[in-house]
């Protein structure tokens, strides 16, 4: 056998040393007049308001683009007027009629007028993109909408709804992303083919926020830059960038070192360890997410209303939120997150193992039944099921877990090919009826409904419960609305083909020189531009 | 002459076919394993809350309501024309995500090629030449760990280590904040731009963001590339060549550094051309840890968004890479080994 030297060997080696010898120190800070948040942006496909539905670029374009009216910063739970000064609505519950601001500006000099509101809300509905069914549920649609939406004089926009809806349903719709006001004329010379400026504002702004879109790199970052004419005055941070950093182990490292000023994806055992540290704070406040089971009425043991019951009493709430959601989710069991408008802190159910076999029992399921329990694979979903799947097997129903990408099981449930699944549900805007509209609207259970709602997903015929949401919907009467609302989460709570479980809180760790982090309670209300360092 | 000429065309003719046969088995498979994942492409653009005409009116414009096999010629056809389609993700044209994030992977996969070769093949021969001895101890450890050590829990320990405690590279992502839009793209290599700018602080912070990726990346590579060459370099040292040359009293050193290595050349670039291959397709795992927005990361995104389009713009591009390594080997094969240049 052939051999080198010792002094052979070495010199080898020594050619290699180079790799452990690169040592740059680096200080670490981000700048003094800018934000940078790291969080995961991979849900962002588009910034165009007109059809942007993902919660990062909501977030986005809240900040970028004014609304018509706003719950802003200073006080998240007081409707109070954005582009809009004033607001009257006739006795009929039918016209609304807003007047403009003077003297607003967008960011490329243009004024903003009635006719840029009315045309950011024609284009919603024209090109009835995923947000549009937001304001097609007030009668309009792509052949009436310009009349019925129309700027009545430079500074007067005119709605007229089709059907008497509740005024504050109305006014809460011109707070959402699909009542952010887009500058027409900017927007028009860069318009294709007819598209409204769609395919060009996915990726640039035509805003009179208080930002403006600098660049949107996917996978890499957005960055934001201050409108210094902003009508609430410029914001006090120049540039805002949201760097995509999906790995929360990374987040915790460039936080601690100072390269970012924010983290929005750490688990608890990432928050834990850095709880004490003096340059970190962290702040949780609540949210506004349900977390929840949804049952199929289709496998038949769900269709009996006792069964129903009984699964809700095989769910352990109180370890769970006390345990592994600690901090991050309390238990909270009606379908409006407390926060909204009509919310009650109804929460019937805990874990009663001898009380749900009485229930199967006189069901005729003593011995139990199997049931198949979709879940995704993104924290917290897995833990929840297996949680679920323990305490259900006290009561003898025996679950299988299915774990699949976020899109599969919802595809799964859009299909009504699922059994059981836990899911969580965002509201799309600061109205009851948004959540009422989707879990209690199951008068067609068809396979060819109108929209998927869920009692439609959970094969739940309710068509009295239904009306009775409309009715709701529609009632003008604030303390009664308030009142059905809160009757109408009893009756599906108790019956229901949901098990209400969690709501969430958000908890946000920053370096300790950031002050005015606002607390919103979701992605309409994250504003930046309260946000300073010291 | 005429029949040199006509041998030529024939290989080129051949070539070609290969290549145009291996691009339509590509899209064949791709399209196949997009339209037959369990992932609805339509809520993958639309979202779970959109209403039922919406869905419907985006189902046909994604031509979903054609027979698969209609879908896969108008597909074949659009990009017959260079027409690869729009990413649902970051609505742009694949073709410009390509450009922009493939640049990324290569500025790491050729500094992780780099590192894995320049440390990799000494330390295979040093391994080879000391057989059972330490130092083969040390390098058969470290190609153990290289291999079984994962890349996720390596990324962020470095990143611990480096990057947290020592303060000696940069932290995940390409660049810090301040340095965003200082250089002009010209490659999308960030280093070189900042080269090419006369930016040196730039060049610096992105060297630094580069270098512990590519050295994790590097040594995972230094793994494979070692062990494959102290495999061949064994071979070859129990050649009766090597004995004859050591009785002629040449020096080890030479021996073994001049005469073996120089006979493993040609399976040496097979290794390596995988290797960069492999690097080229993107590494998810690190791009992830890291931040860093590549080829690997996009293509793990659009798989799970169901964005075909940029699914199989992507496939196509690594099916570019490995038909153009393949192309390139060749070439080197005959600059190393006189016989395979005599038979062309």
């Amino acid at each position: 056998m052939l051999k080198l030297s010792r002094r052979q060997t070495l010199a080898a080696f020594t050619a290699m040393a180079p790799l452990a010898s690169w040592s740059p120190a680096v200080e670490a800070a981000t700048p003094r007049d800018a934000l940078v948040v790291a969080k995961a942006i991979d849900d962002t496909i588009t910034l165009d308001p007109g059809e942007c539905y993902e919660l990062t670029g909501i977030e986005v374009c809240t900040n970028l683009y004014d609304r018509i009216l706003r719950y802003e910063a200073d006080d998240l739970t007081k409707m109070v007027g954005g582009v809009a000064e004033s607001w009257t609505v006739e006795t009929d519950g039918k016209t609304y009629t807003f007047k403009i601001r003077a003297g607003q500006k967008f960011m490329s000099g243009n004024p903003v007028t009635a006719e840029d509101c009315a045309w950011s809300l024609q284009r919603v509905v024209i090109m009835n993109k995923t947000s549009g069914f937001l304001l097609t549920q007030f009668g309009w649609n792509k052949d009436n909408v310009k009349e019925l939406v129309k700027a009545t004089s430079p500074d007067t926009l005119t709605l007229v709804v089709q059907e008497a809806f509740a005024p504050t349903l109305v006014l809460n719709m011109m707070t959402s992303i699909v009542a952010s006001v887009v500058d027409k004329k900017t927007a028009l010379a860069n318009e294709k083919a007819g598209d409204f400026g769609n395919s060009w504002l996915k990726t640039n702004s035509a805003s009179s926020g208080a930002y403006r879109l600098v660049a949107w790199r996917p996978n890499e970052s957005i960055t934001l830059e201050a409108n210094p004419n902003f009508r609430l005055g410029a914001p006090k941070l120049k540039r805002v960038i949201l760097r995509h950093v999906p790995e929360p182990g990374s987040q915790r490292l460039l936080l601690e070192k100072g390269d970012i000023d924010v983290a929005r994806g750490l688990t608890p055992d990432q928050l834990t360890p850095i709880a004490g540290a003096k340059d970190i704070r962290i702040e949780s406040f609540p949210g506004v997410n349900n977390f929840y089971a949804i049952m199929n009425l289709k496998h038949g043991p769900f269709a009996d209303v006792r069964v129903r019951r009984a699964v809700k009493m095989l769910v352990d709430y109180q370890a769970m939120a006390n345990t592994f959601l600690k901090d991050r989710f309390f238990v909270h069991q009606t379908f409006l997150p407390i926060g909204f408008f009509g919310a009650t802190p109804y929460n019937p159910f805990k874990l009663d193992v001898e009380g749900a076999k009485k229930l199967l029992a006189e069901a005729g399921f003593p011995n139990g039944f199997e049931v198949k329990l979709s879940a995704n694979t993104n924290n917290p979903f897995p833990q929840i099921a297996q949680a679920i799947q323990a305490t259900m097997a006290l009561g003898g129903i025996k679950v299988t877990i299915a774990s699949g990408d976020a899109r599969q099981v919802i595809g799964e449930i859009r299909g009504r090919t699922f059994q059981m699944a836990v899911i969580s549900w965002a509201p799309d805007y600061f109205d009851p009826h948004t959540n009422a509209d989707f879990f209690v609207q199951g008068a067609d259970i068809s396979d060819t409904p109108k929209s998927r709602t869920g009692p439609w997903r959970a094969s739940w015929l309710i068509p009295e419960l239904t009306a009775e949401m409309k009715r709701a919907a529609q009632e003008l009467d604030g303390k009664k609305r308030e009142q059905m609302y809160i009757e109408l989460q009893k009756k599906v709570t108790d019956d229901g083909p949901y098990v209400w479980m969690f709501q969430n809180n958000w908890v946000i760790a920053m370096r300790s020189n950031l002050r005015g982090y606002p607390k919103g309670l979701f992605e309409d209300q994250f504003f930046y531009r309260t946000i300073s360092k010291t | 002459m005429a029949r040199r000429v006509a041998a030529s065309l024939r290989r080129l003719g051949a070539l070609l076919f290969s290549v145009v046969l291996t691009f339509l088995g590509l899209t064949c498979v791709t399209f196949a394993i997009g339209r037959f994942m369990p992932i609805d492409p339509v809520i993958a653009i639309v979202g779970d809350k959109a209403s039922q005409e919406t869905y419907d009116r985006v189902y046909r414009e994604l031509g979903l309501h054609e027979p698969v096999i209609v879908q896969y010629g108008n597909y074949l056809a659009r990009i017959a024309q260079g027409e690869f389609g729009n990413s649902v993700m970051t609505a742009r044209p694949v073709l410009e995500d390509l450009v922009r994030v493939f640049p990324a992977t290569i500025e790491l996969a050729a500094l992780a090629l780099v590192i894995g070769v320049v440390f990799g093949i000494p330390a295979g021969v040093i391994a080879a030449t000391n057989r059972g001895r330490w130092p083969d101890q040390v390098m058969r450890f470290l190609s153990l760990v290289g291999y079984s050590m994962p890349v996720f829990w390596l990324g962020l320990v470095g990143l611990l280590l480096f990057y947290a405690k020592l303060g000696w590279v940069e932290g995940p992502g390409r660049l810090d904040v301040m340095y965003d839009d200082i250089v002009a793209p010209v490659t999308g290599m960030l280093t070189i731009d900042a080269l090419l700018a006369g930016e040196d602080e730039v060049f610096a912070n992105a060297l630094g963001h580069l270098v512990l990726p590519a050295s994790i990346l590097g040594f995972l590579s230094l793994a494979y590339v070692a062990r494959m060459t102290r495999s061949f370099m064994l071979e070859q040292l129990e050649q009766e060549y090597i004995l004859a040359a050591l009785a002629k009293g040449l020096s080890p050193w030479r021996v073994v550094w001049v005469h073996a290595l120089g006979n493993i050349w040609v399976q040496l670039v097979t290794v390596i051309a995988l290797t960069f291959g492999s690097l080229l397709e993107g590494a998810v795992l690190t791009e992830t840890v890291f931040a860093w927005p590549g080829l690997g990361l996009y293509m793990k995104n659009s798989l799970f968004a169901a964005d075909l389009n940029a699914v199989l713009g992507g496939t196509l591009l690594i099916g570019a890479i490995y038909i153009l390594l393949n192309m390139l080997s060749d070439l080197v094969y005959a600059l190393v080994d006189p016989r395979a240049r005599d038979q062309g």
